[in-house]
């Protein structure tokens, strides 16, 4: 039996000014799927995350998340959608438990159910005995633990993970990626962007990959594989090197055109 | 919707603890307003501040300008402390050569003709030289050496007119008032004489907590926005108007905290006296806070990075700081400057506070600019809340 959309996307485009980011992208996302983001630096991946998680307001086209309109139903998404960005959202002044409580507040649990919630996967991801410190003593892979747990208080149905293993130990990336499966197997939807070709190939159900704003190509890794010419096993990797080319996108000049104006950093995210 | 106030408290109380744990940004938090009141305090003279003024003498006269010196020498403004520091000098060419290297701020010239003068009752002179450099000691100086010469030389004026007196054989006539016929009497509203940290304080006290706001709440924004801990913030089903609100609470909860320390500078190291209703200060102080918020808003909207906020804010506030009238008083500016300072809500603010902190003025005394800070702060806010929510998912 097919599975049923969860996310449901149609010609949805961002521009900045002059500067097209996203250029009219369709794409489902089945219910219950790890599905893979992959692009190259500034391709886009950023800018859709942000608008499907509500961040960013589409310049044109629709998508539909949970049968909720992305520009009409905005807290209904934000109630059904967790979120592990680029960037970790923790403060750095306050420990694991208090930022907890406060995103889980803003999120109208009560504390009962934040703590409950907390602690369960807090002793999962081996951070028990780091919950009362402040996060400014924690190591990078230390903050990213709390900051999944942060995006899990809530219980959502779709998990946004934007390069959750980015500059993390082989350690702690395998754990992160364990646990990725593990709610995966829960029933929690999936949503992967990372320029791990072997992260993307080991988690996704499967893949788009997006370019110079638009889906470039789109299937399971298999068959993906299948379409590349001229090597005897490809890897995902070879896959995407075919359908992205080999230019390399943060070089000054005509790449750098193309990678967004200047108030956009490489991935087509905006600095703020 | 009814979520808001609860949205709003726990922004609130998160910002407050992470500031509270952060020691830099808490030790410059007390540190800026002491520096500035301790600084604007010491550093503007006032009369009663002339201690120890170096200047420069030449008594070319003997046993009288001796007696009109050891006045200048012995001068006390404010008890037990001397106000000038006499030096002697040769000649007046001296004197001006000692202000050119600025051993001296001014110099007092007694001619040898003096004491024949005012024995044969014609005019003496005493010669005052200033030290244009320093406008604001010499200012000072020069007045408070005038009055001393004309004090002591009515002194004379009454010894020769009671002498007079006596001889011409007219009872009940007053020497004292023959020579100076009209005396003034200055009355204030209050007992006591204000000094220039008495009308500084107030203005200094509000733009402290104005500027804390202002300045607060736009790096507040900015720096999550740079973070990224916004996000966190804007993927929660709140209103966006709870974010901003609870932004500002904070914001106005710690500029009410540096008014006090302002103010605690001020009653206990500057003596200032608050003639008005302590509450009625803190309620000033809270709508001056609310008609910042909505200029805090614009920036922090505007500005999409934190250097950008800043240079923007120096904009707004340098202007403000001396058309404010904090300072300088606004009757001195020019029209257009006047003009341009009642645009300001910071001018009312402090207005307001001067009149209820040195005059004791009442509710109904300052209703005016009350209304204009409400106004002023309501009508921003509508304005920018809009704006806000619209720039913060560009």
């Amino acid at each position: 039996m097919a599975k049923e959309n969860i996310i449901e996307v149609k010609d949805l485009t961002k521009k900045f000014k002059n500067f097209t980011a996203v250029d009219s992208i369709s794409l489902n996302v089945k219910r219950g799927e790890i599905f893979g983001f992959l692009g190259p630096n500034g391709a886009g991946k950023s800018t859709t995350i942000r608008m499907l998680t509500t961040l960013l307001t589409p310049t044109s086209g629709s998508a539909v998340i949970e049968n909720f309109d992305i520009k009409k139903n905005q807290d209904a998404i934000r109630r059904h959608i967790g979120l592990v960005a680029e960037k970790i959202i923790l403060y750095n002044h306050l420990s694991a438990m208090e930022n907890l409580e406060f995103f889980g507040r803003l999120n109208h649990l009560p504390k009962k159910v934040i703590h409950e919630r907390a602690e369960g996967w807090i002793k999962r991801l081996g951070m028990e005995d780091w919950k009362d410190a402040q996060a400014n003593t924690y190591s990078t892979g230390m903050k990213q633990r709390i900051n999944i747990v942060r995006a899990l208080l809530t219980e959502p149905d779709i998990l946004f993970l934007d390069e959750p293993t980015l500059g993390l130990d082989p350690q702690t990336t395998f754990m992160i990626r364990t646990f990725i499966q593990d709610l995966n197997k829960k029933g929690i939807t999936i949503i992967l962007t990372t320029h791990d070709m072997i992260e993307a190939e080991a988690l996704s159900d499967r893949v788009a990959i997006i370019d110079h704003g638009k889906i470039q190509a789109m299937d399971t890794v298999n068959n993906l594989k299948k379409k590349v010419k001229g090597k005897g096993s490809p890897t995902l990797e070879d896959v995407f090197l075919q359908v992205t080319g080999l230019d390399i996108r943060d070089k000054l000049g005509k790449a750098k055109k193309q990678s967004g104006p200047p108030w956009q950093g490489g991935d087509g995210k905006r600095v703020r | 919707m009814q979520h808001v106030f609860s949205d709003l408290w726990q922004i609130t109380k998160k910002d407050l603890l992470e500031f509270a744990r952060d020691r830099i940004r808490l030790i410059t938090f007390v540190i800026m307003p002491i520096f500035m009141m301790v600084l604007t305090g010491f550093i503007f003279p006032s009369q009663a501040s002339i201690k120890d003024v170096p200047i420069g003498a030449v008594n070319q006269n003997g046993a009288t300008g001796d007696r009109l010196l050891g006045v200048v020498k012995n001068l006390e403004i404010t008890s037990g402390n001397k106000a000038f520091q006499i030096k002697d000098y040769k000649s007046i060419a001296a004197i001006k050569d000692g202000i050119k290297k600025q051993e001296i701020n001014g110099g007092i010239y007694i001619p040898a003709d003096f004491s024949s003068n005012i024995q044969a009752s014609k005019q003496a002179q005493v010669t005052i030289i200033e030290d244009q450099a320093n406008p604001q000691i010499s200012d000072i100086t020069t007045q408070t050496l005038t009055n001393v010469v004309r004090g002591f030389g009515q002194q004379i004026g009454k010894q020769k007119v009671s002498i007079l007196v006596s001889k011409a054989g007219a009872k009940g006539l007053d020497a004292g008032a023959l020579v100076l016929p009209i005396q003034t009497r200055l009355e204030g509203i209050l007992p006591g004489s204000t000094n220039y940290f008495e009308f500084v304080a107030p203005g200094i006290m509000a733009m402290v907590v104005m500027t804390a706001v202002l300045t607060g709440l736009a790096a507040s924004v900015s720096r999550e926005k740079e973070q990224g801990t916004l996000d966190g913030i804007l993927i929660a089903p709140i209103s966006r108007l709870a974010i901003i609100l609870g932004k500002a609470a904070s914001q106005s909860i710690r500029g009410l905290a540096q008014g006090a320390i302002v103010l605690l500078i001020a009653i206990f190291l500057f003596g200032v006296t608050i003639n008005g209703s302590l509450l009625l200060v803190a309620l000033l102080l809270l709508l001056g806070i609310f008609s910042f918020v909505g200029l805090g808003i614009l920036v922090s909207s505007v500005a999409a990075e934190q250097e950008t906020a800043t240079q923007l804010l120096f904009m707004f506030q340098f202007p403000m700081l001396f058309l404010s009238g904090a300072f300088f008083p606004i009757q001195q500016m020019p029209k257009i400057m006047q003009d341009i300072a009642h645009i300001l809500p910071l001018t009312y603010a402090i207005d307001a506070l001067r009149q209820v902190i040195i005059l004791g003025a009442g509710l109904s005394q300052v209703a005016n600019e009350l209304l204009v800070l409400i106004a002023f702060g309501a009508v921003t806010l509508v304005i920018t809340v809009p704006l806000f929510k619209k720039m913060i998912a560009r």
